[in-house]
């Protein structure tokens, strides 16, 4: 049986077919989002305005300057990725989980796509929603503070990893959530509690031990400092400590992420 | 109708073949028990039994939506367990449930599907309007998916299936809750869809479609083929054949028809149940001698669900 009688009278490589079908799925995902852009990408623009109003604009003049920086200059690194993580995780969880619920993801499963394909078009559709909403909470942020760019490569590669990331991990929760319960969860009790204790609104020099060193086991921690590196060009870690974390745990949470969907977890009974 | 270039004189294999089938879910339920099974290249393929029999696993094992315990299974010659992608590539699956994204239109489901399917754009486009054109759905390509009629959404999942031009179509109870005039419109795409050279595999319980439709059968219960035969073949187990009348006037009083069984059906019908071998000449004389106008006759198309059930109970 040849290639060509399998699809008729289309005669195309795998590699060829492959592109199509994760173009596809990432199309997907960014229609998706992008159709309801009033509660994919307008409510994190809000919400991080305040942010910088509160935290900035009213209370940041009492604190005082931070690692040499003005307090809203130091913190608008840390909201802007608190923006990309919580929107590239909750994309992934919330689209997948969907098309679980609906049984639309048997579209895919029936189809010749192989897992890792389906996984990196969804992990793709959350770096774009990432990125998306990481440049517009940036925008925002011009209105509060002058924001000049350290390194753009390490700001880009930390922005696209870091979307990685997160996409994983809201991939894994998709697989094992059962009801819509289960897709907020993580992000309440773990995520947000992760985020605001990873260094955005402080620098973890302020604190005593040992609450310094538990701090370092929080991974935000070294994503929101590996990008204020590429933005101010101060970091409380190092950068190349900060990218081996961020790409440690995006190798591990693939592969869990691609046993999971060998095994079929939640997909196949 | 268009189909796929299906034509390969050197591939003999059947179109479906499988062997001592078996599937234990988690918590022990035993639904397939060992099953064989082969449906030949071109076929119309009945696989019929009652709920829970084990049919819609069956159809989950082949389209990778369920993993099997054991056995072994085979799409025109290619091992699912070998090469699962080529063997997908051959397989259109029409689900029981409805299983599309109730936000995207029509023809962003249909155009989704054939980019899985690794389908240049431009060539989707074209099968799109072909598929949904011939199943009635290209004037509502633009309407969100929610907003259809359910045998629209049915036809839909047809289209969707095609989208790849896949040489066996399987069809988990396409026509469930579909009105009788879509059901007949179905039946008619589906034969013409069969006779362009696609093999279908179809799973119903309204049998009179697959009377009508199939030409072999295989009857499934409690995880075991308990029948597996051509469609002539197991009518032809039937003794008895049956008859509707319908007379030109109100039926005061039931002719009694020697050694056959007349059911009353309305005012003006009824029903005779003959031996076979019998000539339908005397039952005709008969209803003159006893002053009856017959205005019509038909065949009573039901004849399989009496076989259907005979097996069945035999098998409980």
């Amino acid at each position: 049986m040849t290639e060509r009688a399998a699809y008729g009278t289309l005669a195309r490589t795998r590699r060829q077919r492959y592109l199509t079908a994760f173009t596809t799925i990432v199309i997907k995902e960014l229609n998706r989002f992008l159709r309801i852009w009033v509660q994919t990408i307008l409510p994190p623009a809000i919400t991080m305005s305040l942010y910088f109003v509160i935290f900035g604009n009213l209370i940041g003049p009492r604190i005082g300057p931070m690692a040499g920086f003005s307090y809203m200059e130091y913190i608008a690194p840390g909201i802007i990725m608190m923006a990309i993580i919580t929107n590239a995780y909750s994309n992934v969880v919330s689209s997948f989980f969907g098309a679980k619920f609906q049984h639309h993801i048997e579209e895919i499963l029936v189809a010749p796509v192989p897992h890792a394909l389906i996984l990196a078009g969804y992990v793709c559709g959350g770096v774009c929603r990432g990125v998306i909403v990481g440049a517009l909470v940036t925008v925002v942020a011009t209105f509060f503070t002058d924001l000049g760019i350290h390194s753009y490569a390490v700001t880009l590669a930390v922005v696209i990893l870091t979307s990685t990331l997160f996409s994983l991990g809201g991939f894994i929760n998709a697989m094992y959530a059962r009801k819509f319960d289960d897709i907020s969860i993580v992000p309440t009790f773990v995520l947000t509690p992760l985020t605001y204790l990873g260094g955005v609104f402080y620098s973890i020099e302020l604190l005593g031990e040992p609450w310094r060193q538990l701090s370092l086991l929080n991974p935000i921690l070294y994503m929101v400092n590996a990008f204020r590196f590429g933005i101010l060009g101060v970091s409380d870690i190092a950068l190349p400590e900060a990218f081996a974390v961020i790409l440690g745990f995006i190798i591990v949470l693939s592969m869990f992420s691609l046993h999971l969907l060998n095994r079929g977890v939640g997909l196949r009974s | 109708m268009t189909t796929a270039a299906h034509a390969n004189p050197a591939d003999a294999a059947p179109a479906l073949s499988i062997r001592d089938l078996r599937k234990t879910y988690r918590g022990g339920r035993e639904a397939l028990r060992g099953i064989d099974l082969d449906v030949a290249a071109g076929d119309f393929f009945a696989l019929l039994g009652p709920n829970g029999a084990g049919k819609s696993t069956t159809i989950g094992i082949i389209s990778s939506l369920v993993r099997k315990s054991a056995g072994q299974v085979r799409v025109f010659g290619i091992d699912i367990d070998e090469d699962f992608p080529r063997a997908k590539a051959h397989l259109g699956l029409v689900p029981q449930e409805i299983n599309f994204s109730q936000f995207e239109s029509v023809l962003e489901i249909v155009l989704n599907q054939a980019g899985y399917y690794g389908i240049p754009r431009r060539l989707a486009e074209e099968r799109a309007e072909r598929y949904l054109g011939q199943l009635g759905l290209w004037a509502r390509r633009d309407e969100i998916s929610r907003n259809l009629s359910g045998g629209m959404k049915r036809r839909l999942m047809i289209a969707r299936a095609l989208i790849h031009e896949p040489r066996l179509l399987i069809l988990d109870e396409p026509t469930a809750g579909v009105d009788i005039e879509i059901r007949r419109s179905m039946w008619r795409f589906l034969t013409a869809l069969n006779q362009a050279g696609t093999t279908i595999i179809l799973t119903t319980h309204y049998l009179e479609e697959a009377e009508q439709l199939c030409r072999n059968i295989a009857i499934i219960d409690d995880g075991r083929i308990i029948e597996n035969t051509s469609m002539r073949a197991l009518l032809g187990k039937l003794h008895t054949e049956a008859f509707i009348f319908d007379c030109e006037d109100r039926i005061e009083r039931l002719p009694a028809i020697e050694d056959a069984q007349v059911v009353p059906l309305d005012d003006h019908s009824f029903e005779i149940i003959i031996d076979r071998d019998r000539s339908l000449n005397e039952v005709f004389a008969e209803l003159s001698a006893a002053g009856i106008t017959i205005r019509s006759m038909r065949n009573r198309s039901n004849r399989l669900e009496e076989l259907f059930m005979r097996l069945v109970e035999a098998n409980d």
